[in-house]
């Protein structure tokens, strides 16, 4: 079965990944451009990754097949810098017209403090005056509860930004319902330890829903597995969902949430 | 999405639970061995972990929301009416 992995950073990952991924029927992926695991030491760090996102990487995903997409901003962590971050912000546009670009992500916060708050405020201002879909990242453990609730508070108060036009990332069980309630997209991740496993998600679903739901593996530089979409699947299949419903999941969904980009473009072989 | 009946989930998840039990006692057992054990009750993360055991014990809730409870056990409260920036 053909699906997508709407969060996956595949720069951390080897070409081999993408020929495990293909084999396993993957078609799409979607990169938010995150942190990479040391602070950057300029803005021009992210120039250059910009190109990464969108000239290198979407070559090497052709490869096999796998269409590369990608997000950009300046990520919850570094956005403790406010003027790295306001310089960083001020160059995305430069990027925006690229095909492979799907919005603004993932921005969103990391030990919700105040400057992180501001940066992510930022950033929706420009997804809002440019009319971009937005990817949100949650923080990790024991911040996501609040920082989830702040970020729902901060979008209502960019009331430009359309809910359906937003992707709440990394939700786990405690966030959720929250996220569908203010009716926007939600993410489910399926990551080693800190965030959710196959079986979790999957009785996650089965309690909220599929309507405005996706799942990923944000697999990266850290411990993580490309393969966890495939593995929710197979949970799935083994609990009796039919393919229709694990298909809404892993491909409807995604292509559903990224077709709202004005520059997405997309043909169903 | 239909999920499994009680039934089928005991039978497919009864050895995956016992083995994560059979870890976490084990993780207490190696807190308590270790020298210092007796401080370590005072570790707030220690509070945390015995708040979440007893609240899976708890057979009075009947919501099958355990995981959304023990995930409120791990995370900071949220403040209403904190200072978003820029506020509309
Ligand atoms: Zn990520």
């Amino acid at each position: 079965m053909r699906y997508i992995d709407p969060h996956i950073h595949m720069i951390s990952r080897l070409t081999d990944d993408y020929e495990r991924l293909a084999h396993a029927g993957c078609v799409a992926v979607s990169e938010p451009a995150f942190w990479a695991g040391f602070d950057r030491g300029s803005s021009l760090a992210f120039r250059d990754y910009f190109r990464q996102l969108t000239e290198v990487e979407p070559k090497r995903a052709a490869q096999y097949a796998i269409k590369h997409f990608c997000w950009l901003c300046i990520n919850a962590k570094e956005a403790e810098n406010v003027s790295l971050s306001r310089e960083v912000i001020a160059m995305i546009p430069e990027f925006l017209d690229k095909p492979n670009v799907l919005g603004i992500g993932e921005i969103g916060l990391n030990k919700n403090t105040k400057n992180e708050a501001t940066i992510f405020c930022e950033h929706l201002e420009l997804a809002a005056s440019r009319d971009e879909l937005v990817l949100i990242h949650t923080p990790h453990l024991e911040d996501k509860y609040k920082g989830t609730r702040m970020i729902l508070d901060m979008l209502r108060n960019e009331s430009r930004l359309k809910p359906e036009r937003v992707l709440v990332d990394h939700a786990e069980e405690h966030t959720i319902k929250p996220i569908l309630d203010a009716g926007y997209w939600c993410g489910m991740t399926l990551y080693p330890v800190t965030k959710c496993t196959p079986q979790r998600s999957a009785d996650m679903l089965e309690r909220f829903g599929s309507t405005r739901v996706c799942v990923n593996s944000a697999g990266d530089w850290g411990p993580s597995n490309p393969m966890n979409v495939p593995a929710l699947m197979l949970e799935m299949r083994l609990r009796g969902h039919s393919d229709a419903e694990i298909s809404k999941v892993v491909y409807d969904n995604p292509l559903a949430f990224f077709k709202q980009c004005k520059r997405f473009k997309w043909s169903e072989e | 999405m239909t999920p499994l009946t009680a039934q089928a989930a005991i039978d497919r998840y009864y050895l995956e639970t016992r083995c994560k039990l059979i870890e976490i006692a084990a993780n207490l057992d190696r807190i308590d061995r270790g020298d210092g054990a007796a401080g370590a009750a005072a570790d707030p993360r220690m509070a945390k972990v015995l708040e979440a055991l007893a609240l899976l014990n708890r057979t009075d809730i009947t919501t099958a929301d355990r995981a959304e409870r023990l995930q409120r056990v791990f995370s900071q409260q949220f403040e209403e009416g904190w200072a978003i920036p820029n506020k509309k």
